[in-house]
């Protein structure tokens, strides 16, 4: 039953193969027994669950199902869930239940889907390798030695283990995108302001977007339905009309044109993975698309300009957890200084504390105009590199990371390193652009994903070239070595 | 650029966190090393350009002046750490 797609687990409910409880039950059952090795969820919420799983069953016997009636789904835990432990992998908001639902969560639970609970990840989202959870690392199911990426490991690496079919996840710089490829699943970051923020812990404001996890580019659509709309509680939410993501799949890509930046294929990029990414793309020339070369000139800004935007923002966000109004306070504070400075600094481990101190500086008196500002000047650069680009072409494409996983403690000693594994993601957050990352091949026995860029609002465009190219290989089928 | 030990006391101060002694350095170390790969942005040519502040280039929607969330006092209040009568509870302020 876990080998199933969302769709097939979807038809399989509807056409009464088996019952929405049961396949809950053997979702909770594989958590239970198998995430000790993984750590992939931080909370699972088996009773809700099954109370959700009765109650669409009873809704599909009164005849009022549709297809995500009783579908089994979670959430990354960065999405608040009413009564449900919200904590973003952090000591701040260990014992943070949420009093509301966010805008995501409410949608899934509208269409009657069962959340079995919520995935781990780097603290507030800040991280490539989803070693710094207060829970502890996730572990890529493909291989112990090796992390599964970050900010969403958790969700990334329950879909690799077939303890979801789909999860939803969020992506500041690449934090859908690069799990995704690490651990061989399908996953999609919508176009800035697709995907309601509402509800879905803030880090870097104008740079978060929300999207799902999956195996599939079928599956990765159908969460999107659920997932893409405006929402007037979000005020950076785009009022536009939401396709259907599945409407378009199985369009051919014939006389499709793939632009391939050549700042992004350089002499810098490892040539096994030029060659792994190079071979995936002669996928869509055999079935009829065109290659051409672009240039992104402003390439080597993202990840400067990234490191000033985000800390600044995620400074100003994460201002609101003082230990007075709810999360982490520190025991006997003497005044209010010392309530909000040991508060702070408990709850919040390095990597977070790192964020906050670079964005407090780069928006001090004196700086913002230098740091800030200049960023901001630079981002309109790289969006106009993209805006150029798409003249010429209808999707851009390239590797997602300079390489596979890699190993546990390899890159968490010196940030600039690990800031470094989002060269090739965080454009597309700067420039607001869809994004998705899909299995293409593999490297020393770990998989590799193929990054698809679009256009603004182009999201079905990428999902039709997923699912295209997921038709014509088997790279998306493939299991972890070793998986029960 | 770098940073000495006192910017960092003071960046800390200003991101009211409190940084214990012997993770002074480190924090020196990692905070200069990101602030060198951030000055590459100062060599870019940005005259004239407009900041970007979102993709689409919104504006800040605006509704009617009207209440449109219920109390909830309790149920916020429930996860807070300290509270009395509907109030939050901090250390005294005013003297």
């Amino acid at each position: 039953m876990h080998n199933k797609t969302l769709a097939q687990i979807s038809q399989d409910l509807q056409a009464g193969e088996y019952s929405s409880v049961e396949v809950t039950k053997h979702f909770l059952d594989r958590i239970k027994n198998l995430d000790g090795q993984y750590n992939s969820f931080i909370t699972v919420t088996d009773e809700l669950a099954l109370t959700q799983a009765k109650a669409a069953d009873e809704l599909r016997a009164a005849g009022n199902a549709n297809e995500w009636t009783g579908v089994p789904m979670a959430h990354k835990d960065i999405f608040c869930t009413d009564g449900v432990r919200t904590s973003c992998a952090s000591k701040m908001l260990d014992k943070f239940i949420a009093p509301y639902d966010s805008t995501v969560a409410d949608n899934f639970n509208k269409v009657g889907a069962v959340s079995l609970g919520k995935t781990n990840m780097d603290e507030f989202a800040m991280g490539s390798s989803s070693e710094s959870s207060f829970y502890g690392a996730v572990k890529n199911p493909w291989s112990e030695e090796h992390v599964p990426g970050g900010s969403s490991g958790g969700s990334a690496a329950a879909v690799a283990a077939r303890l979801a079919p789909g999860i939803t996840a969020t992506d500041t710089g690449g934090s859908i995108r690069q799990p995704a490829s690490f651990c061989g699943v399908t996953g999609i970051k919508p176009t800035y302001g697709r995907v309601s923020r509402f509800g879905m812990i803030s880090y870097a404001s104008s740079l978060d977007q929300g999207g799902p996890i999956a195996r599939t580019a079928e599956d990765a659509a159908m969460m999107l339905n659920v997932m893409a709309g405006f929402d007037k509680k979000d005020s950076t939410s785009i009022e536009r009309d939401v396709p259907d993501y599945r409407a378009d799949l199985n369009k051919s890509v014939k006389g499709m044109t793939i632009g391939l930046p050549k700042e992004y294929f350089s002499s810098d990029l490892d040539p096994v993975m030029a060659q792994t990414i190079q071979d995936a793309i002669k996928e869509y020339e055999k079935m009829g698309a065109t290659l051409k070369e672009i240039s992104l000139p402003n390439t080597n800004l993202c990840v400067p300009a990234y490191y000033v935007i985000a800390p600044s923002e995620c400074s100003a966000n994460l201002s609101r957890m003082d230990g007075v109004r709810f999360g982490h306070r520190c025991e006997d504070p003497k005044d209010i200084e010392d309530l909000f400075k040991r508060s702070r600094s408990e709850g919040f481990g390095d990597e977070v504390q790192r964020r906050i101190m670079l964005g407090s500086y780069a928006l001090s008196a004196g700086f913002y105009d230098a740091y800030y500002k200049k960023a901001q000047q630079v981002r309109r650069l790289i969006k106009n590199d993209f805006v150029a680009a798409f003249n010429d072409v209808d999707v851009i494409m390239s590797p997602v990371a300079p390489s596979p996983a890699f190993k546990f403690g390899e890159k968490s000693k010196d940030p600039v390193s690990m800031y470094l594994e989002d060269i090739y993601t965080l454009s597309t957050n700067l420039a607001g652009l869809p994004g998705m990352s899909i299995p293409a091949g593999m490297i020393n026995d770990l998989p590799v994903g193929l990054q698809l860029i679009g256009n603004y609002f182009d999201e079905s465009r990428l999902l039709n070239c997923a699912h295209q190219f997921q038709n014509a290989t088997d790279w998306h089928t493939k299991t972890p070595t070793g998986l029960k | 650029m770098s940073l000495d030990t006192n910017q960092v006391l003071a960046i800390a101060d200003l991101s009211r966190l409190q940084i214990d002694e012997k993770s002074i350095t480190e924090f020196q170390t990692n905070l200069s090393n990101v602030l060198d790969l951030v000055d590459q942005l100062q060599a870019v040519d940005t005259t004239g350009i407009e900041p970007m502040a979102h993709p689409m280039d919104a504006v800040q929607r605006l509704r009617a002046d009207v209440v449109t969330e219920v109390n909830q006092r309790e149920k916020f209040q429930k996860i807070a750490p300290s509270t009395d009568n509907g109030h939050y509870l901090v250390p005294k302020v005013v003297e």
